[in-house]
């Protein structure tokens, strides 16, 4: 497979989230604010890269029957290393999304990608391929947050772009936007429009 | 199938490369962020009494303003423990430093026996003092700083450095305009009993009870009921009451 092929066909032709529907549960979690989502997914994207070339290194002496364990052992690994730092670097924006961090360990995509691709691929394209696939998930969650936020918030990227009631403006926030659950109506939005341009998408019955 | 050597030295050796990964990131790392913590701790205490103005001028601002204090909060007197040393989180949880909270109007389980104060320094004596408060909002305990002026009745300032409420609906206690209703408003009556109520009804700017009422926070009944509780909790005799009684008395400050 070409570089670049391995780079973009996750962002809309293989989507993890919109086609592959891995990685909901942080999806729900981190797309209040598009700041938030937009470190997340350069997290996920940065542990997904590594830990698939760690796996994708040491795939060759991997026992079949503990290799999903080592491969968790090394994720854990590296999303500890960068919530270290994180931790050191960003502070501030690792206050705000501190929790979340650590919940890239049990991101599905992560594993995922190191159980379908790193076992079987050379470091490079697994490096790649994680990469690739933390940007869609970026992606998907950038586009979410940023209706998130413009609806619940009257906010685009911290900055208000409507002026909300409680700061003696118009827009009257919508909570709903504010809550898990329209995580959920706008990323089957999104799938819906994206199997509306590209049929091969769409399951057979 | 591998043998069963070959499974259980390829984990060894996982474990061990892994372990020291993490250990020398989290080692080698540790100083930077126990500065990072230590200046975002003292851009709070800065902010929540109105002093701070940039972050290349905080432990400038922090060293000439603040004088770090632990007091006894069952007798309100100042102790003569470092509060280099004094770590409060932890005193929190220790059995024999913290003590079962009678009426847990903050619903926080236990206190600490002492706790840290923050004093500013005036032209002459202190300009007013910062007390770190805390109380259970919606979904996790809500941390903050309530600023008093030198009086020790009146708000300086009053901000939360860490909760998780909803955003949009409890986090709008981040609000830099609800904030700003908090100065100036009094936190006790005439009688030294603390005197603070949210309220969900358009605040009457000629009512006495004015400069004791917060507009609360709509869509979020539990955040508010937490706010007021914990100043509430913390003003009252068995949090800060005593100690601001010395204080207001300037009894050996």
């Amino acid at each position: 497979m070409k570089m670049k092929e391995l780079l973009l066909t996750p962002i809309f032709k293989k989507n993890p989230i919109a086609l592959q529907v891995l990685g909901i549960c942080s999806a729900l979690a981190v797309t209040v604010q598009t700041k938030n989502a937009l470190v997340m997914g350069l997290a996920v994207s940065l542990v997904t890269g590594i830990s698939s070339m760690m796996v994708s290194i040491i795939r060759n002496h991997v026992p079949g029957s503990i290799r999903i364990i080592v491969q968790m052992t090394v994720i854990a690994s590296m999303v500890i290393v960068a919530e270290q730092f994180m931790k050191a670097y960003i502070f501030d924006v690792w206050k705000t999304m501190a929790v979340y961090v650590g919940l890239i360990i049990t991101n599905c995509i992560v594993m995922g990608r190191t159980e379908a691709f790193a076992m079987k691929n050379s470091p490079w394209p697994s490096f790649l391929d994680g990469i690739g696939q933390g940007l869609g998930y970026t992606a998907l969650l950038v586009t979410v947050a940023i209706v998130r936020e413009l609806i619940g918030s009257g906010k685009f990227f911290g900055i208000e772009v409507l002026k909300t009631v409680n700061n003696g403006g118009w827009y009257q926030t919508n909570g709903l936007m504010l809550l898990p659950p329209s995580a959920f109506f706008l990323i089957a939005f999104i799938i819906w429009i994206i199997r509306t341009i590209d049929k091969s998408q769409v399951e057979k019955e | 199938m591998d043998s069963v050597g070959k499974t259980v030295g390829v984990a060894a050796a996982l474990c061990i490369v892994c372990s020291i990964l993490v250990s020398t990131a989290a080692v080698k790392l540790k100083p930077i962020q126990t500065k990072n913590a230590e200046l975002d701790m003292k851009k709070n205490i800065l902010s929540a009494a109105g002093l701070y103005k940039d972050d290349n001028s905080i432990e400038e601002v922090y060293s000439a303003k603040v004088v770090e204090k632990v007091i006894e909060l069952e007798s309100g007197s100042l102790t003569q423990i470092d509060p280099k040393t004094f770590d409060l989180r932890k005193a929190e949880q220790h059995p024999e430093k913290s003590i079962k909270i009678k009426n847990d109007i903050a619903q926080l389980g236990r206190r600490a026996k002492q706790s840290n104060v923050y004093l500013i320094k005036g032209e002459q004596g202190f300009d007013g003092v910062i007390l770190p408060i805390k109380s259970q909002g919606l979904w996790a305990v809500m941390y903050g700083f309530l600023a008093l002026e030198k009086d020790g009745v009146t708000v300086k300032g009053f901000q939360y450095y860490s909760q998780a409420e909803t955003p949009g609906l409890g986090a709008e206690v981040d609000n830099p305009k609800w904030k700003a209703q908090w100065v100036g408003k009094k936190v006790f009556n005439l009688d030294f009993k603390p005197e603070i109520t949210l309220v969900k009804t358009v605040i009457d700017p000629k009512s006495e009870m004015a400069k004791h009422q917060i507009d609360a926070l709509s869509g979020a009944t539990i955040t508010t009921n937490g706010v007021q509780n914990s100043l509430r909790y913390w003003l009252s005799e068995d949090g800060y009451g005593k100690f601001l009684t010395s204080y207001r008395q300037g009894v050996q400050l």
